[in-house]
């Protein structure tokens, strides 16, 4: 039991952060705006749980333009993907194992 | 126990979110339904109008710019009727999901099914000015099919079906020259109230 939970990530404790890597699983690259609006959160609150994701590198973050318009999009990295999918491998050895 | 509770649930809120994000989910089984119901009224119309006979090749009793006419026409209304009605379907079922109407997700379901329509829409053009009209109701099937094969992968995946069906009956009619309205008729009309029925009861039931 203990070698399970030691398997979930604490950078992913967090229903937000939880959401962020779900949508950059199956979405290339996700404007600011669009994780914001999908995750219903305020724009503080979202840039936090975004630079807690960056600083272990598990998104990168890709300013660019539209038109005049600065815009600000984010992607999984590869070690990201690979550490939600453990993350959610040890989640379902989980409920399969306490659900005997 | 809770702890496992929290687990699942997370695991929900996981897939959930993936699903929101990158399909469409709001679309609604009556649409397709009253999709169906629409074309096969527009069937019957053309088919008591023109006194046509489903089963056997068609004879011409109007001159061909007439029957094109009505055929366009036809189709045209009978189009026109499935889209407001599909959209009055999909806004009441986003809002019973509360989800946004327009966003990312129905951007991308609308390109992705519109290419493959329009694309269709002007080979027809083609096959007409090649004077080869035998050949558009089979192939208005098969981009149709193709347009919702392609549209799936941005929606409900049941569409994928719907989609194949229609590629199917258009191959079959390609090789049956003649029954372009029985097999609209079977296509646009019976399959879309069986794929809206069935999708229904699965996702609003």
């Amino acid at each position: 039991m203990k070698n399970l939970i030691n398997n979930l990530n604490k950078a992913f404790e967090n229903r937000i952060r939880l959401g962020i890597m779900s949508v950059l699983m199956v979405n290339d690259w996700v404007d600011f705006i669009d994780l914001k609006e999908m995750l219903d959160v305020t724009d503080g609150n979202l840039a936090s749980h975004i630079n807690a994701l960056e600083k272990t590198n598990y998104i990168m973050v890709r300013k660019s333009f539209i038109g005049k318009k600065p815009n600000t999009s984010f992607s999984a990295t590869e070690e990201g993907k690979n550490a939600f999918k453990e993350h959610l491998n040890a989640l379902e050895s989980l409920i399969r194992g306490e659900g005997r | 126990m809770q702890e496992t509770l929290n687990h699942i649930n997370d695991l929900k809120e996981i897939r959930s979110m993936m699903e929101k994000s990158s399909r469409f989910i709001s679309l609604s089984g009556l649409s397709g339904i009253f999709a169906g119901i629409f074309a096969l009224l527009g069937a019957a119309t053309a088919y008591w109008y023109l006194d046509l006979n489903l089963t056997s090749p068609s004879d011409y009793k109007l001159n061909p710019e007439e029957y094109y006419l009505f055929f366009f026409l036809d189709a045209f209304i009978v189009l026109s009727l499935a889209i407001c009605s599909g959209i009055f379907f999909t806004i009441r079922q986003s809002k019973k999901k509360n989800q946004k109407i327009w966003d990312k997700t129905s951007y991308r379901l609308v390109i992705n099914v519109l290419i493959p329509l329009a694309v269709g829409g002007f080979f027809c053009l083609g096959l007409l000015y090649h004077q080869l009209p035998g050949l558009i109701a089979p192939a208005t099937l098969l981009f149709y099919g193709l347009a919702l094969l392609n549209g799936s992968k941005y929606t409900l995946d049941d569409v994928r079906y719907l989609g194949y069906t229609q590629i199917g009956l258009g191959l079959v009619a390609t090789f049956l020259p003649g029954h372009g309205l029985l097999f609209w008729a079977i296509g646009f009309g019976i399959m879309h109230i069986v794929y809206g029925t069935l999708m229904y009861f699965k996702y609003e039931k």
